[in-house]
């Protein structure tokens, strides 16, 4: 059994080292080619209809006029009569032309007949949802009655509202298909390229062997992209009605907000009890959401604190006529700490208690007490906790508050299935193939790194080929799995390749395989660096045969190369307007428990932008639907906000880069600093103003409304 | 209730209404500053597909457009030029961003006929093939892009902002570059890239 181990961390030297990500210059100068930017001189453009009801039943469809169209290569009904449609955007029809203006105009020449029925897209008021809403059964644990009425128990109740967000990829889902005689080619925006193929096959009954399946580089994904989709199926079939030729199919902005994906809302009436000391009691949550027509499944409460010894929980699941819900970065996390972090962060406050003592104090009922500990103690620094904070609503005199929130996270991140091959070629180049993606993390330089440091070369001599399913498969880059699993593979497979290598040279070289070692472009002796040839020389001695050699990551069985399981800590230090209801982000801090990092670089990048995802979700973002017409408000960027690049303040990341964090091996970073983040920032604008803002976004209504005593 | 289905009052619909009327103003623009060789210009353009010239990274550019085709949709779909992305298109997100005479544009709220006889620059033809402009190599070393989608405009954006403020402040940077969205979250990046673009442009006053 070969040593497949990380080298120790002294001996690296290209792992763990700051390197610029390797295609980064592919992407800032615009040479990258995303599927959208597929270019051919018989390029079809391809388009759907979609429903403008939330709930209506299909009376009749025509498509003649649609058809008549000069430029017009083919139209397809996808919904039939008698169909009912359960959300605005829903697939109606789909067309193929030769050009976007004349598909926009065939489109529009699709007549449709709609009978409209009863809808519901909100959910903030369960009392409202009648039979749409769904409870699962109530978990208890402990008596919560009791705790709740101790005599000496403190209790806080409080309503708490996260609404649905949308993914907006900013390239919008969708594929190019080319559908020919002798197979099929799919250029997706995918975060599943070994993937994506199979599940097409699925749905055109055809053989998976025969499609082909390429991508480069993505625009974005974040948990909605794994699928094939209902429309990459109808671009198959407008190739195929159209002789073949290639359909770019891209969803409009309105649709890419309305069905490209969304997270479910959660709000929940929760009630918590403590000791005066800050031990906490018991926890009772009724919460609810709605992830579309399916429901919304029930965010993991209490959050991190699993183990209070009395707890009451009971969910239900709102189906509304609006747009499936998909993963999103840490499904159903950033909902639950936010939910579990406000109400601990209300108890604080009435017991008078700084919430880093109340965390503190409580650590012994979360999975990690030592991580969240150094954590806390930490962050507070960062952020000068201890300088800064005050007690609820005491701060500054005049209209501009500041306050200091926090809040914690969990995550697993553990490497999917994947495999890799390295080869080593007599002319010493080497190449690198895997069917992974890099959906922006930065999965590219990763794989590179490890390969470089396995073989001993610098990143520049290692080719790495990826992006297509004829390449050894690798999982889909979800749930922080992708780095743990394209580094465990591509570190066997090297490793295999490197000891076949060696196994060549070492007859030349009078000694035994296991007496040598790839290093800083050289092959040489452990316990004598002199005698050494160069890499070149050394696959030289390969004559005309190359080295092909796979490696693979067992999700279930990782062999230490990689692990899961992290805590953070994130603390958030805002300015708000009380006269304008603004809020401003001072300083973010999110301290987070890694493993063995591949590239800090990238890791940075990886929490900052998760962070700016979550400042979004405080501060900006929310799906609007309309209760009368069941339509969606803000499908386009200009209402449904993203923060800027000057709404963002200053954000510190902070990694435990030590032998202890790093001897776990290699664990997924994506998604956890994602979490705690809306959870931290709502804490903050609590602390800066005196009041709970019941639900987020903190926008000016919504701010302005909680320090007038009134709901939103 | 029973409805038809709505008449879809898009922006396409409506800027195809003001591309007829206004092709008058462009055409005349056009004889001003004619190009080498140039199809010959209509008086009026369209309503149906019509010749025209583009200047586009200093070269001309033959194509026959709609007048309703915006300059964005014109540059991807006829000119194979795809630096430019198509996100919001309408005018918020920056991802289409290009220099249209010396000035930072949307490119999605141009008219392609509209851009005939001006100086259009895309992010293609900032440098060389296989160079990297300073802005660019500085999104690379400051790690300033995640996915990479909104890149192409961050980094015209920038461009256009530095020619304008060759010594910019942090604050200056973010109220500059106030116009472009990014997803993923790459703005700590961004920052320190422009601030990075700006100090190695003064060094070698890079056109």
């Amino acid at each position: 059994m070969p040593d497949y181990s990380w080298p120790p961390m002294n001996d690296r030297r290209v792992i763990g080292k700051r390197i610029s990500r390797l295609d980064g210059g592919a992407k800032s100068s615009g040479r990258a080619k995303y599927a959208s930017d597929f270019y051919r001189k018989d390029l079809l453009f391809g388009m759907l209809l979609t429903s403008p009801h939330a709930h209506a039943k299909i009376v009749s469809i025509n498509l003649d006029d649609a058809k008549s169209l000069k430029g017009v290569t083919a139209v397809r009904a996808i919904a039939a009569p008698g169909d009912e449609i359960q959300w605005e955007g829903a697939e109606i029809a789909a067309v193929a032309a030769t050009s976007e203006e004349i598909a926009r105009d065939a489109i529009r020449n699709i007549k449709v007949e709609y009978q409209v029925l009863p809808h519901l897209v909100k959910e903030e008021d369960l009392s409202k949802a009648g039979p749409r809403a769904k409870a699962a059964g109530e978990q208890v644990t402990g008596d919560p009655d009791k705790a709740f009425q101790d005599a000496d128990a403190v209790v806080v109740e409080g309503f708490y509202g996260i609404p649905v967000l949308t993914h907006c990829c900013l390239e919008s889902h969708g594929n190019v298909v080319e559908w020919r005689q002798d197979g099929l080619n799919l250029w997706p925006s995918t975060q599943n390229v070994s993937g994506i193929g199979g599940d097409l096959a699925t749905s055109l009954k055809y053989p998976a062997g025969k499609i082909k399946v390429e991508m480069d580089y993505i625009g974005g994904g974040f948990g909605s992209k794994f699928a094939a989709d209902r429309w990459g199926v109808e671009t198959a079939y407008l190739s195929q009605m159209s002789g073949g030729r290639p359909v770019k199919l891209m969803l409009e902005r309105r649709d890419e907000l309305m069905i490209g994906g969304n997270r479910p809302s959660g709000f929940a009436k929760i009630k918590v009890a403590a000791k005066k000391d800050g031990t906490i009691t018991a926890w009772q949550s009724e919460s609810w959401a709605t992830g579309g027509i399916g429901g919304g499944g029930s965010p993991p409460l209490p959050y991190v604190f699993t183990e209070i010894p009395n707890k009451r929980m009971s969910h239900s699941a709102v189906a509304t006529n609006t747009g499936g819900v998909r993963a999103w970065r840490a499904p159903n996390h950033p909902q639950a700490s936010y939910l579990t972090c406000s109400a601990l962060e209300d108890l604080a406050a009435k017991l008078k208690m700084d919430p880093v003592d109340l965390f503190m104090k409580n650590l012994e009922v979360t999975a990690r007490a030592d991580t969240y500990r150094a954590q806390l103690v930490k962050a507070s620094e960062l952020i000068e906790w201890k300088k800064n904070w005050h007690q609820r609503g005491e701060g500054d005199p005049g209209p501009v508050k500041r306050g200091l929130g926090l809040a914690i996270n969990t995550w697993g991140g553990g490497g999917h299935t994947s495999q890799c091959r390295t080869i080593i070629n007599p002319d010493g180049s080497v190449q690198i193939e895997i069917g992974s993606q890099d959906v922006g993390s930065g999965t590219r330089t990763v794989i590179t790194q490890v390969a470089a440091e396995t073989l001993g070369l610098p990143v520049g001599s290692v080719q790495l080929v990826m992006g297509n399913n004829s390449l050894p498969p690798s999982g889909p880059s979800g749930g922080s799995t992708t780095v743990g699993g394209v580094s465990s593979s591509t570190r066997k497979s090297s490793v295999n390749a490197l000891n076949k290598l060696l196994e060549t040279v070492a007859p030349v070289m009078g000694v035994q395989p296991e007496q040598l070692k790839a290093v800083d472009g050289r092959i040489q002796m452990k316990d004598n660096p002199s005698k050494s040839m160069t890499w070149q020389a050394a696959c030289a001695k390969l004559g005309t045969n190359k080295i092909s050699e796979m490696g693979a990551n067992d999700q279930r069985k990782p062999e230490g190369l990689n692990s899961s399981g992290v805590g953070g800590i994130q603390m958030a230090d805002v300015s708000v307007d009380t006269e304008t209801g603004i809020v401003k982000m001072n300083r973010f801090v999110a301290v987070q428990d890694v493993g063995l990092v591949v590239n800090p670089k990238l890791a940075d990048s990886q929490i900052h932008g998760a962070v700016i995802m979550g400042i979004c979700g405080a501060l900006m973002e929310e799906r609007v639907m309309d209760a009368y017409t069941g339509r969606m408000l803000n499908p386009d960027m200009e209402f449904y906000k993203l923060a800027g690049i000057g709404d963002i303040g200053e954000i510190i990341s902070h990694l435990d880069i030590t032998p202890e964090h790093d001897k776990r091996g290699v664990i997924g970073l994506g998604e956890p600093p994602a979490i705690g983040v809306v959870a931290a920032i709502a804490n903050a604008v609590a602390n800066a103003i005196g009041v709970r803002v019941p639900r987020v976004p903190l926008t000016p209504m919504h701010v302005l409304a909680a320090l007038e005593g009134r709901n939103a | 209730m029973k409805s038809k289905n709505p008449p879809g009052t898009s922006r396409r619909g409506f800027i195809r209404g003001v591309g007829i009327t206004s092709t008058a103003v462009g055409a005349v623009v056009l004889e001003k500053t004619a190009l080498a060789e140039p199809f010959a210009v209509a008086k009026t353009i369209g309503p149906d597909a019509a010749p025209i010239t583009l200047k586009v990274n200093g070269k001309p550019v033959n194509i026959i457009v709609e007048p309703r085709v915006t300059l964005l949709d014109a540059m991807r779909n006829q000119i194979g030029l795809t630096g430019a992305k198509r996100v919001c298109d309408r005018g918020t997100c920056g991802a289409c961003t290009v220099m249209i005479d010396g000035k930072v544009n949307y490119s999605c709220t141009v008219l392609a006929i509209d851009a005939q006889g001006r100086d259009i620059q895309t992010i293609e033809g900032l440098a060389p093939a296989g160079k990297l402009h300073p802005v660019s190599a500085a999104f690379v070393s400051q790690d300033g892009q995640q996915c990479g989608y909104c890149t192409p405009g961050f980094v015209m954006a920038a461009k256009g902002f530095l020619d304008r403020n060759p010594d910019p402040s942090y604050e200056q940077v973010e109220h500059g570059l106030g116009g472009n969205l990014c997803r993923c979250g790459t703005y700590v990046g961004v920052r320190k890239a422009v601030l990075e673009a700006a100090k190695e442009m003064k060094g070698s006053r890079h056109a």
